[in-house]
């Protein structure tokens, strides 16, 4: 019964991986991309609303992390253009629900540094005559980013992970690419893991540079 | 050292000031007037109002009655008379007028020591990044200073840090500097550093006024001295007088009393 490694089929369709993985990475940069302006934007309005807000901010974030993300996938895809007269393609639904998805994470991660940001710095900002605006610019931002900057790391990894869920509406990404590979070759070992390795390599090396980041503003603490 | 208050137009007009958190009085019914060029020092014990008095000054925080000017001018509410708190833009330029020095530095981490200062010099002040930087490097020279303008604050020792936020205040071009404890962070041996530069603001003329625990600094450099105890000013007046041992008021002598004994 001795299963033979084989991986030539898998060279054969590489293209299929490799195209997968930079849309992968396309997808999660956009998605974070709008995640960060949705998590900001929330983060900080919470932090200076009132209660009325502050609740619906919290609907948004804690509805978005107690469903799984591959049930909001399905939600916006089919569920949402037979209710209301919309289309769209299934990467562009995608991309608007990792978005939403990571936005919900996002104004946790930003609110906590935001709010993390020591009173006197704020004081400080007050007493030399910045307006609230300038106070939020050149003295809250700043330092919750470096307050957020590992948790921030973290997030970002995870959510390049989740482009995986793609696959399930066939957005042709790493692991539709997998899959597609499975079903053609029936190599499912072999495939499987040369795309565990490229999930590896590939968020280790966004852990990398994000480190790097880290460490150019750590010494700037 | 003039003592005699009257003939000059008080620059900070302090008048029945109170504030109070929930049950608790921080400030009752606070009098005061500085003129310009006056170093007040402020004592007491903790718990006496001391710092909220002096965070009231430039509306830090709010007091529930009783006006604060600043050359004529109402601080945190419009000059109506109807206790209109002003606008968020309008209390940034009433504080621009005011220095601040704090316990705790409270310097930019993200900024270097030159960026600290250059930073309300081009929002508030408007100035260009060349002009605030050589105003930044002047005052980093007069607190000594100068070689590190481009140091972060976690690179610098406490005093050295202390110096850095002194010179961000007084780079502004307050009216009156405000110094809340401002070596009470510090290590015993960096306290001189901080008080000398200190010092040499009050020889230039500038008006202070001084939370402090360091009863000898009140009484070489201040004009006057103000005793507070309870959220009120119990006792005021030139440092002879309010550290002489007959003084009459007893709180005062218990309280220099204690401090003596802890402190000598």
């Amino acid at each position: 019964m001795g299963y033979v490694l084989n991986f030539n089929l898998i060279w054969r369709h590489f293209d299929k991986l490799w195209g997968g993985l930079l849309l992968s990475l396309e997808l999660a940069v956009i998605s974070i991309a709008i995640g960060i302006v949705i998590g900001l934007v929330l983060a900080v309005w919470y932090v200076s609303a009132g209660r009325a807000v502050r609740g619906v901010i919290a609907a948004y974030v804690e509805f978005i992390r107690n469903v799984p993300l591959i049930l909001l996938v399905y939600l916006v895809f089919y569920g949402l253009p037979t209710v209301v007269d919309i289309a769209y393609s299934a990467q562009t639904s995608f991309v608007a629900t990792l978005a939403l998805y990571s936005g919900a994470y996002l104004v946790e991660v930003f609110r906590s540094g935001l709010e993390a940001v020591p009173r006197g710095q704020l004081d400080a900002g007050k007493a030399i005559g910045l307006t609230p605006w300038q106070r939020l610019l050149h003295v809250r931002l700043p330092t919750m980013l470096r307050i957020t900057l590992p948790a921030l790391s973290n997030t970002f990894i995870s959510l390049f992970k989740d482009t995986s869920v793609a696959s399930v509406i066939s957005v042709p990404e790493l692991t539709y690419g997998a899959q597609w590979i499975n079903f053609n070759t029936f190599r499912i070992v072999e495939v499987y893991l040369v795309v565990t390795a490229m999930y590896l390599m590939t968020g280790y090396i966004l852990l990398f540079a994000l480190r790097l980041v880290e460490r150019r503003f750590r010494a700037a603490r | 050292m003039s003592t005699d208050q009257n003939d000059a137009p008080a620059l900070l007009d302090i008048r029945d000031v109170a504030k109070s958190f929930g049950a608790v009085h921080v400030l009752r019914s606070v009098s005061l007037q500085v003129t310009r060029g006056e170093v007040v020092t402020v004592i007491g014990p903790s718990g006496s109002g001391k710092t909220t008095l002096l965070r009231c000054v430039n509306f830090l925080e709010s007091y529930d009655s009783g006006s604060i000017r600043i050359d004529g001018r109402e601080v945190g509410f419009r000059d109506t008379g109807n206790r209109q708190r002003r606008s968020e833009g309008d209390l940034a330029a009433m504080r621009a007028e005011t220095g601040m020095v704090f316990q705790g530095f409270n310097l930019f981490p993200h900024l270097t020591a030159a960026g600290n200062i250059m930073l309300g010099l081009t929002k508030v002040r408007g100035k260009s990044s060349a002009e605030a930087r050589s105003i930044a490097e002047h005052w980093l020279g007069r607190v000594g200073l100068a070689h590190k303008a481009d140091s972060l604050p976690a690179e610098l020792s406490g005093g050295q840090q202390q110096r850095v936020g002194i010179a961000r205040a007084v780079a502004m071009g307050p009216k009156i500097l405000l110094l809340d404890e401002i070596t009470s962070a510090l290590d015993p041996e960096l306290v001189g550093e901080v008080l000398e530069v200190v010092r040499s603001l009050a020889e230039d003329g500038m008006t202070m006024v001084m939370v402090t625990h360091e009863i000898a600094f009140a009484r070489d450099a201040s004009s006057r001295i103000v005793f507070m105890a309870d959220g009120g000013i119990s006792a005021v007046g030139p440092p002879r007088e309010i550290l002489a041992a007959d003084n009459t008021n007893e709180r005062l002598r218990t309280f220099l009393a204690r401090f003596r004994a802890s402190h000598f």
